[in-house]
C-alpha cells in the first residue's frame, strides 16, 4: 500500500526531490568557499600541511562558520528541538509556538479590523474618501520604523509581552483584508440585487444575505496574504522587545553571539511556520468555498 | 379562425370592456421614461397607456431599445417614471412591490452560487419571515411545479442553463405572487430548450391562471405564449399595436403549424414592420 501510494506521488515528488537536491549542493559549495578563508588563516597558523580535502572537512565544521554546513543547521534542529526540555527558552519549538501565537493573535485581529473597516468603507461614501487614503499611507510607513514606536508606547501604558506584539502583527495583516474585502462586498451582481430589491429586502437583510457571502471568494485568498504578513510582523516586532522569546529573538541572539547554526534553523522553521499557516488557509479556503466550485472554471 | 381584434391603446376607450371583465392587475397611464445623459436627455418610453386584467398572459415585443425592458421595470417599481402613472393591483408600484406583488424572473437565473437550489427558492421566503418547516414545503412544491423534484441538494453549478431558469422561475413563484413579471427569461437559452421551457410555462400559466407579463424579442414566443400581445417600437419607446389572440389555452407546440398560429405571427410581423416604418 505503501508502494502504491509512493508509486502516484513519485511523479510530483521527483522535481522537488531534484531541487532540494541542487539546493543542498549549491549550500555545501557555498559553505565551503566562505568559510574557506577562515580554515586558511587558521592553517597558516597552525602551519600544517593541507588538502583539498581537508580543506572542505574543515570547512564544513567549522565552530563559528560564516555559513554553516546543512548538516551543521540539522544538528542545531535536532539538538534544539529534541533534547531540551519544551517549556525551555533553549527549545527552537518553544520559540516557534511563541512567534506563532503572536502570528495567530494579530491575524485575528488583523482580519476583524479589515473586515469592519471594509463594511464601513463600503457603506459610508464619505469614509471611503477619508479614511482610504489613510489606510493606504499607513502601509507606506515602514514597519520597522513602527515596531519600537509600537513597543514604547504599550511599554508606558504597562503593555508588555504579546500586546504590542500582536498589534504589530496586526498592522500588516488588516490591508489585504481591508482591500480584498471591499472589492467583494462590491461584487454582487446587477440582478442579484434587484432581486432583493423585488423582495423588499431591508439593508441589513441584503447584507447577511447577498453582500457577505459573495465577498467570500475575495476575503479566503486575502487571509492566506494575511497570515504571511503578519507572520513578517511577529517577527519584527520580536526584535526590539528584548528578545527574550520568539523566533525574532532567536535570530537577534544568533546574531549577537554570531551563532549561525541557531539564526539558520530560526530562519527554517520561521519558514516552515509561514507554510504550514498559508497551508491551513489554503485548506479552510478550499473548504469555504465549496460551492464555488465549478463557477468559472 | 379565432376571432380576434385590435385595440389602439394611445387612446383609452372608456365603456369598452364588457361589464363583469377580470379586475385589472396592471394599469399604465401616460407613463413617460426618461433617462438622462450626457448631451440630452433620452426618452426611453412615450406616452404609453396599457391595461393588464387579471389571469392574462401579456407580451411585450420589440426591437432594442423600444423600452419593452423600461415598461416591465416600472411596473415592478424597479424604474422611476418621470411623468404618468403606475397601479399594480390598484396600488402604485411602490407599494405594490413592498406587499409583494410580483415575482420577477430576469434575464439570467440570478442564483446564489453559495446556496443550494432549494435555500435558493426559499430566499424570498426567509426575507418575508415565513417559518423554515413551511419554507421547505414550499419550496419543495414549487420546485416540482417546474420538474425539478430531486434537485434541491445541488448547487447551481451543477445545473444546466435550463434548469438554472427553472429554479429562477420557481423562486419567483414561492410566495404565490398574483402577477409574475419575466424579462427575456430564456434569451440566453438554445432553441430546444427554449421550445420545451415555453411548453412548461404556458402549462403553469393555463392550470394556475397568474397574470404573467412576458418581455422578449421573439415572435414565435410571443405569438405561442401570449393572450395579448404588445408590439413596442424605438425612438422613442412607444406602444404600437395591441394583438390580441385566441389560440386555446391546452395548447402544444404543433400549434406552430397551424393557419391561426401563422395568423397571429403574421400580424405581430406586420406591426413590427409598421413601428419600424414611423421611426423617427
Amino acid at each position: 500500500m505503501a508502494e502504491a501510494l509512493l508509486r502516484r506521488l513519485w511523479p510530483r515528488l521527483w522535481p522537488v526531490a531534484v531541487v532540494l537536491g541542487l539546493v543542498l549542493l549549491l549550500w555545501y559549495a557555498a559553505a565551503a568557499w566562505l568559510n574557506a578563508a577562515q580554515v586558511l588563516e587558521r592553517f597558516d597558523r597552525d602551519r600544517v600541511d593541507w588538502s583539498t580535502t581537508d580543506l572542505l572537512r574543515s570547512s564544513w565544521s567549522l565552530q563559528r562558520p560564516l555559513l554553516p554546513a546543512p548538516h551543521q543547521v540539522g544538528a542545531d534542529l535536532v539538538q534544539t528541538i529534541l533534547h531540551e526540555p519544551l517549556d525551555s527558552n533553549q527549545n527552537l519549538l518553544y520559540h516557534t509556538a511563541v512567534t506563532a501565537t503572536t502570528t495567530l493573535t494579530g491575524f485575528v485581529l488583523g482580519t476583524l479590523l479589515g473586515v469592519v473597516l471594509a463594511v464601513l468603507i463600503v457603506h459610508l461614501r464619505t469614509l471611503e474618501r477619508g479614511v482610504l487614503p489613510w489606510i493606504i499611507a499607513s502601509q507606506a510607513v515602514p514597519i520597522l520604523a513602527i515596531a519600537p514606536i509600537v513597543i514604547v508606547i504599550f511599554g508606558n501604558l504597562g503593555l508588555s509581552g504579546w500586546a504590542p506584539k500582536a498589534f504589530i502583527s496586526m498592522y500588516l495583516c488588516f490591508f489585504p483584508v481591508t482591500v480584498a474585502m471591499v472589492q467583494g462586498l462590491r461584487s454582487a451582481g446587477v440582478f442579484e440585487r434587484e432581486l432583493l430589491h423585488t423582495y423588499a429586502a431591508t439593508r441589513p437583510q441584503a447584507f447577511w444575505r447577498l453582500r457577505l457571502p459573495a465577498s467570500l471568494p475575495f476575503l479566503m485568498p486575502s487571509l492566506r496574504v494575511a497570515v504571511s504578513a503578519g507572520l513578517v510582523g511577529a517577527i519584527v516586532a520580536e526584535l526590539p522587545t528584548g528578545a527574550q522569546a520568539g523566533l525574532g529573538a532567536r535570530l537577534l541572539a544568533g546574531s549577537y553571539y554570531g551563532n549561525t547554526a541557531q539564526i539558520w534553523s530560526a530562519l527554517l522553521m520561521a519558514a516552515l511556520l509561514g507554510l504550514a499557516l498559508t497551508g491551513v488557509m489554503a485548506l479552510l479556503e478550499e473548504f469555504v468555498l465549496r460551492p464555488w466550485r465549478g463557477v468559472g472554471k | 379562425m379565432p376571432e380576434s381584434r385590435v385595440e389602439p391603446t394611445s387612446a383609452t376607450r372608456p365603456g369598452a370592456s364588457p361589464a363583469a371583465a377580470p379586475a385589472l392587475a396592471v394599469q399604465v397611464r401616460r407613463a413617460c421614461v426618461v433617462f438622462p445623459s450626457r448631451d440630452r436627455p433620452v426618452p426611453a418610453l412615450k406616452e404609453v397607456d396599457l391595461e393588464i386584467r387579471e389571469g392574462e398572459f401579456v407580451s411585450f415585443i420589440g426591437p432594442s431599445g423600444c423600452g419593452k425592458t423600461t415598461l416591465l421595470r416600472v411596473i415592478a417599481d424597479l424604474e422611476q417614471l418621470s411623468s404618468g402613472s403606475v397601479l399594480v393591483n390598484g396600488m402604485d408600484a411602490h407599494q405594490a412591490r413592498l406587499a409583494g406583488a410580483y415575482g420577477y424572473v430576469f434575464q439570467a437565473p440570478a442564483l446564489y452560487p453559495w446556496r443550494t437550489v432549494l435555500k435558493n427558492v426559499t430566499l424570498p421566503l426567509e426575507i418575508r419571515g415565513m417559518p423554515a418547516a413551511q419554507r421547505r414545503e414550499v419550496a419543495m412544491r414549487q420546485l416540482a411545479h417546474v420538474g425539478l423534484a430531486g434537485f434541491e441538494g445541488k448547487y447551481p453549478w451543477q445545473l444546466s442553463g435550463g434548469m438554472q431558469q427553472r429554479v429562477s422561475i420557481a423562486r419567483a413563484l414561492g410566495f404565490e405572487p398574483r402577477i409574475l413579471m419575466m424579462d427575456e427569461p430564456f434569451g440566453a437559452l438554445d432553441e430546444i430548450t427554449r421550445d420545451r421551457l415555453n411548453e412548461q410555462l404556458l402549462r403553469l400559466w393555463a392550470s394556475e391562471r397568474r397574470t404573467v407579463i412576458f418581455v422578449t424579442h421573439s415572435i414565435p414566443e410571443a405569438a405561442f405564449l401570449s393572450s395579448r400581445i404588445v408590439v413596442m417600437s424605438a425612438r422613442p419607446g412607444r406602444v404600437v399595436e395591441v394583438i390580441e389572440s385566441q389560440l386555446p389555452p391546452d395548447r402544444t407546440l404543433d400549434i406552430r403549424e397551424t393557419p391561426a398560429f401563422i395568423e397571429v405571427a403574421h400580424r405581430i410581423r406586420l406591426a413590427l414592420r409598421q413601428g419600424e416604418s414611423q421611426d423617427g
